[in-house]
């Protein structure tokens, strides 16, 4: 029992680094993403518009098999299931992250740009102090969703073989004949998106003070 | 010395023109009043002078700057510097709603003129004291009412020391009783000489507060002349008719 729990323990941790890598690398390159999708050159935003289709139109499994396996065909390069997992996630991610940036952007009143215009603010100005910030607030809600699917998401880590915490769970329970472990690790995944509940409440309440 | 000068000005959407054919001069020290029924293109002109629209044709000229040249506007850095000495204020207010009353007013002279933050501060300041809302620095736009939120963005426009002031029906968006407040205000920026046009529908504040006043209906000018006059004796049909159907007086 002590065995299993700390194994789980360990696989445990490979799912919070898949989380916070994934969400370290996602959230920012969302931006330009989300900004090629609105960009004014159909050069550019129909080639992020093809990869959002592609990523949001395919499961996440397949496109973690896809970038652990093409190297490998294509070049007979292969390289380490952590990396390809993180490349995996983070690249689904942007694309749903993306939305969800451009839904917030674009929600923000044209008067605001107006205003920012007429004031004299260059357009980096507006779009960091003026726009930006306002659209944190506005998708924070969005967001959450996302984030809690992540941690979910981290189980589909174990298709090339990596050994996160659902993998754990479902090997114990297999050698052990009972359904305990993976019971165990619902509860972890439950916890940990309690946590993740709790800290955008938090964050939705800070960001209260104005409307 | 005129400080905004606009000749031939056109503007189409498409195939439906909206502005044709405008051309008037705005003095310093003047207050000019342009009015007219809804969808004349009142506003779409005074968005055109500070490039929130494209104008398709004319020239403007701002304090002796050509912004627009042909229906061309000028460079990037040329325009800006030339709308630096407009202000505009809006009819629904646009403050920025993540920001305190104090740094609506605040920003834009830290971020576009380099002011310093206690400068800054100190010009803020006196502008809430002298548009009486000495106590609001701290609070958010949405703590404000209607009225309030629109002497903050006078206040915000008149931070950056704009030559001319351009205003777009600052009372349409308020309830009646609180349109008073702010041309009360507009009537002391005009006691002070502040340079003004205002796109308005108060017949009665037009009359008593502009130098000037101008009709426009359908994108031309019908009529231009004292406002005093135009609103009391207009010479046009269009005007008088117009006219006709304002309440003569009006709140103000």
């Amino acid at each position: 029992m002590v065995k299993m729990l700390g194994a789980m323990l360990e696989g445990s941790l490979v799912s919070l680094e898949i989380f916070f890598l994934t969400l370290a690398f996602a959230l920012p390159l969302a931006l330009p993403v989300a900004l090629g999708r609105m960009s004014a050159s159909r050069w550019i935003r129909a080639p992020v518009h093809v990869y959002s289709l592609v990523m949001r139109g395919t499961p996440l499994i397949l496109q973690i098999i896809f970038v652990y396996f093409a190297p490998y065909y294509l070049f007979e390069a292969s390289y380490d299931r952590f990396t390809a997992v993180i490349v995996a996630f983070t690249i689904n991610y942007v694309a749903y992250f993306a939305e969800i940036y451009r839904g917030g952007i674009q929600s923000i009143p044209k008067g605001q740009h107006e205003a920012a215009k007429v004031l004299g603010f260059t357009r980096a100005d507006t779009f960091f102090r003026i726009v930006l910030p306002q659209v944190v607030k506005r998708i924070l809600p969005a967001s959450a969703n996302e984030v809690i699917t992540l941690v979910k998401d981290t189980a589909l880590a174990q298709t090339i073989g990596v050994a996160e915490l659902f993998r754990v769970a479902q090997n114990a329970s297999a050698r052990q004949f009972s359904t305990t472990p993976i019971f165990i690790a619902g509860a972890f995944y439950f916890v940990m998106n309690w946590a993740v509940s709790e800290l955008f409440l938090r964050l939705e309440r800070k960001l209260a003070y104005y409307s | 010395m005129d400080v905004v000068t606009v000749e031939h000005l056109s503007k189409s959407f498409g195939d439906v023109r909206v502005i044709s054919d405008i051309s008037f001069s705005v003095h310093q020290g003047e207050v000019l009043a342009i009015i007219g029924p809804s969808g004349s293109g009142k506003s779409t002109l005074l968005r055109a002078i500070t490039h929130l629209e494209a104008a398709t044709g004319g020239t403007i000229d701002i304090c002796g700057t050509r912004i627009l040249d042909g229906g061309v506007y000028a460079d990037a850095a040329i325009l800006r510097g030339a709308l630096l000495k407009v202000g505009l204020v809006f009819q629904d207010f646009n403050l920025f709603p993540h920001f305190s009353v104090l740094r609506n007013i605040t920003e834009a002279q830290e971020r576009v003129l380099r002011r310093g933050k206690a400068e800054a501060r100190d010009v803020a300041l006196a502008l809430l004291e002298k548009m009486g809302l000495a106590g609001k620095a701290a609070a958010y736009p949405c703590e404000l009412s209607g009225g309030q939120k629109q002497r903050v963005s006078i206040a915000r426009a008149l931070a950056l020391d704009p030559q001319v002031l351009l205003f777009d029906e600052p009372t349409s968006a308020l309830d009646p009783e609180l349109t008073g407040e702010i041309l009360k205000v507009i009537r002391a920026l005009a006691a002070e000489k502040m340079t003004m046009v205002v796109v308005t529908h108060e017949m009665g504040f037009a009359r008593d507060v502009a130098d000037r006043a101008m009709l426009i209906d359908a994108g031309v000018i019908v009529e231009e002349g004292p406002a005093r006059e135009l609103i009391d004796n207009p010479k046009n049909e269009r005007t008088q008719a117009f006219l006709k159907r304002f309440s003569r007086g009006g709140p103000a």
